[in-house]
């Protein structure tokens, strides 16, 4: 079906008719769904519309990803807009549903209640951005990966240690480290020291076994080059392995940036001050404040993929010579 | 480090404990002795200010010597000692019944139900999503970012709506659990799966085409038995996050029973022992999955014929 859209659907003058179709009746249906004699009790009509939109909206979707454009900049924006339509029509779809069965807003709210919700508490959600990600998320990577790194180097310098940490490390990785959290509750306190040790922990063998890994990377005749102008251990090491690691070295500190989130919210699960992300998400759960449990999560869906960005547009930038970026 | 790993040309065969200290064993075995040392002397540490704070409160001999027994001995110490801990192994996995809601095995067996539930469900999933995105280039254009960006986000942290919300409409036990470890796990066998499709080249595809197979039959006989090495290798990673799925969503709602549920129960009362005992178990088990998952990639590999 989709070959055959594709072959139908291949000028933009057309698939730019469809997309902007499908964007005019999602805006109609929103505003007809939030009439109060329609919301809860939409009719077969309401329905028939909205599956029509859904039609309408995969045409113009499978329309936008066979396009076949000349311009760089044309690709990129079909590029982008792709997935970016999908997404938006999969949120009208749950605002949609939610409002138009009258779904209890204890059991899911609509995305609309979420961003009033966002809205008129940025202070909160602000506060308990600032305890989980800026001190125990923080804190806990830059211990961790700084810590994997080292002991990485370390490792590498001593043969018969690599032998033995890599093993070891290869299993703790595939262990639900996450358990410690009520150990490190326990010892360091309720406050975010106690999150921030659980990151480290978390974040160590990722980049443990990735650094190991990264400085076997230099091929023997660059090594031999390396030898044959004299270069010492260390020399070699900064000059040449470890630039030929990096590709490893930010799979490991990308890797770490969303385990590193998950660690500081789930260890608040055990016990934490009145603040915090994992904080409010049990506690709003408990009490059924669904609307605040959302809201906390696109916070955290927000600040975890500006984080994973960040550190993509630096590896970017550090390894512009590595061929899956060279292009 | 490159003299090391010349070949030692004309030097006498090393005896088996040569090769044991060559190899990776030998190594390994001195990484775990010294990590076992580390562990009691932290013990004694971080536990010897408590015991000797209490001996001297209670007017007892708080020598060095009795403080020193004592702190591998106490009843909630700070960091308890690893024979402790095989104690309370032994007690709560072998001398209570295995349906008693004091036996690990009772939380195990709850816990690895809904890992395997949600594991089953997710790699399904994720095995799904990959044969679309492959074969759709709607899919692929549309879904993939999302499937990719949902990992930047902390899935996790959405583990106790998706218990509320269930427990709510009716559901609970077993199902949100494994619902969580479903939506951990689908996603690397999804990116996994996709690559393993994706795995043969231009050329041996062009064969199939020459040979008139259908999609279907290029599905079947080509990109199928391709994708397998990829698979297995996210399905060990899949199987391990599932079970954190599995521990972690029982730690929100006060579930009843699970390794989840242990380690709350024991971080709520203090029972450091029966935190640790219930962590070694989870790593057992985490450890028991992936080799399971690894065993059954052998026997798959050996029925297609692959040649180890």
């Amino acid at each position: 079906m989709s070959s055959f859209v594709e072959r139908r659907l291949s000028s933009p003058v057309k698939v730019a008719w469809l997309v902007a179709l499908t964007w005019v009746g999602c805006v109609y249906a929103l505003g007809l769904v939030h009439q109060p004699d329609v919301a809860g009790d939409a009719s077969g009509g309401f329905w028939a519309l909205v599956i029509a939109l859904w039609v309408v909206a995969t045409l113009s979707v499978a329309g936008l990803a066979g396009l076949k454009l000349r311009s760089k900049p044309g690709r990129l924006a079909v590029d982008l807009l792709t997935p970016f339509l999908f997404g938006a029509f999969l949120f009208f779809l749950w605002e949609v549903i939610v409002v138009g069965f009258g779904v209890p807003p204890a059991l899911m709210p609509p995305p609309s209640a979420i961003w009033e919700r966002i809205l008129v508490s940025t202070d909160l959600l602000w506060a308990d951005f600032r305890q989980t990600f800026l001190k125990g998320v923080l804190a806990g990577y830059a211990i961790g990966c700084l810590s994997g790194f080292a002991v990485a180097i370390l490792a590498d310098r001593v043969p018969f240690l690599r032998r033995g940490l890599l093993p070891v490390g290869n299993f703790v990785a595939a262990l639900p480290i996450i358990g410690i959290a009520p150990i490190m509750v326990m010892w360091f306190g309720f406050d975010w020291q106690s999150k921030a040790a659980v990151v480290v922990v978390m974040t160590f063998f990722p980049m443990l076994v990735n650094v190991v890994a990264g400085l076997e990377e230099a091929s023997r005749m660059e090594r031999d080059l390396m030898r044959s102008y004299a270069a010492g251990y260390w020399e070699t090491l900064i000059k040449l392995r470890l630039p030929a690691a990096l590709p490893f070295v930010f799979n490991a500190l990308k890797i770490n940036s969303t385990l590193a989130l998950i660690g500081a919210i789930v260890a608040e699960f055990f016990g934490t001050p009145i603040v915090g992300m994992g904080f409010r998400i049990s506690a709003e759960a408990a009490r059924l404040g669904l609307d605040m449990v959302w809201a906390v999560i696109a916070m955290a869906a927000v600040a975890g993929s500006a984080f994973y960005g960040l550190v993509a547009l630096v590896e970017r930038a550090a390894t512009f010579w590595h061929p899956s970026i060279r292009k | 480090m490159s003299t090391t790993s010349i070949p030692l040309v004309g030097a006498a065969r090393p005896g088996l404990l040569g090769k044991l200290w060559r190899g990776n064993v030998g190594p390994v075995l001195v990484v775990v002795a010294a990590i076992m040392v580390v562990w009691y002397v932290a013990a004694v540490a971080m536990n010897w200010q408590g015991v000797s704070e209490r001996f001297a409160r209670m007017g007892q001999d708080a020598s060095a010597g009795a403080v020193f027994w004592q702190t591998m001995a106490e009843d909630r110490p700070m960091l308890p000692v690893p024979h402790q801990i095989l104690v309370e192994l032994h007690k709560t996995v072998l001398d209570v019944a295995p349906t008693s809601r004091r036996s690990l095995v009772y939380h195990a067996t709850e816990t690895i139900s809904a890992t395997l539930v949600g594991f089953l469900m997710g790699s399904a999933l994720g095995v799904l999503l990959a044969v679309g995105i492959v074969h759709l280039r709607t899919l692929q254009k549309s879904l993939m970012p999302w499937v990719i960006s949902s990992q930047t986000v902390p899935i996790l942290a959405i583990a106790p709506i998706i218990v509320v919300v269930l427990g709510s409409i009716g559901l609970r036990g077993l199902i949100p659990k494994a619902i969580i470890s479903a939506y951990l796990c689908f996603f690397p066998v999804t990116i996994g799966m996709v690559k393993g499709l994706e795995a043969p080249d231009r050329m041996q595809r062009d064969l199939m085409r020459t040979y008139s197979a259908s999609t279907a039959e290029i599905f079947w006989k080509l990109r199928l038995p391709a994708s397998l090495p990829y698979l297995f290798a996210s399905l060990k990673v899949a199987i391990a996050i599932s079970l954190v799925g599995a521990i972690v969503a029982e730690l929100p709602t006060g579930a009843q029973a699970g390794l989840g549920a242990r380690l709350l129960a024991g971080s709520y009362y203090g029972q450091t022992i029966q935190i640790w005992s219930a962590l070694v178990v989870a790593a057992a088990c985490a450890a028991l999955l992936v080799v399971a998952v690894g065993l059954l990639e052998k026997a798959v590999m050996k029925a297609m014929g692959g040649r180890p």
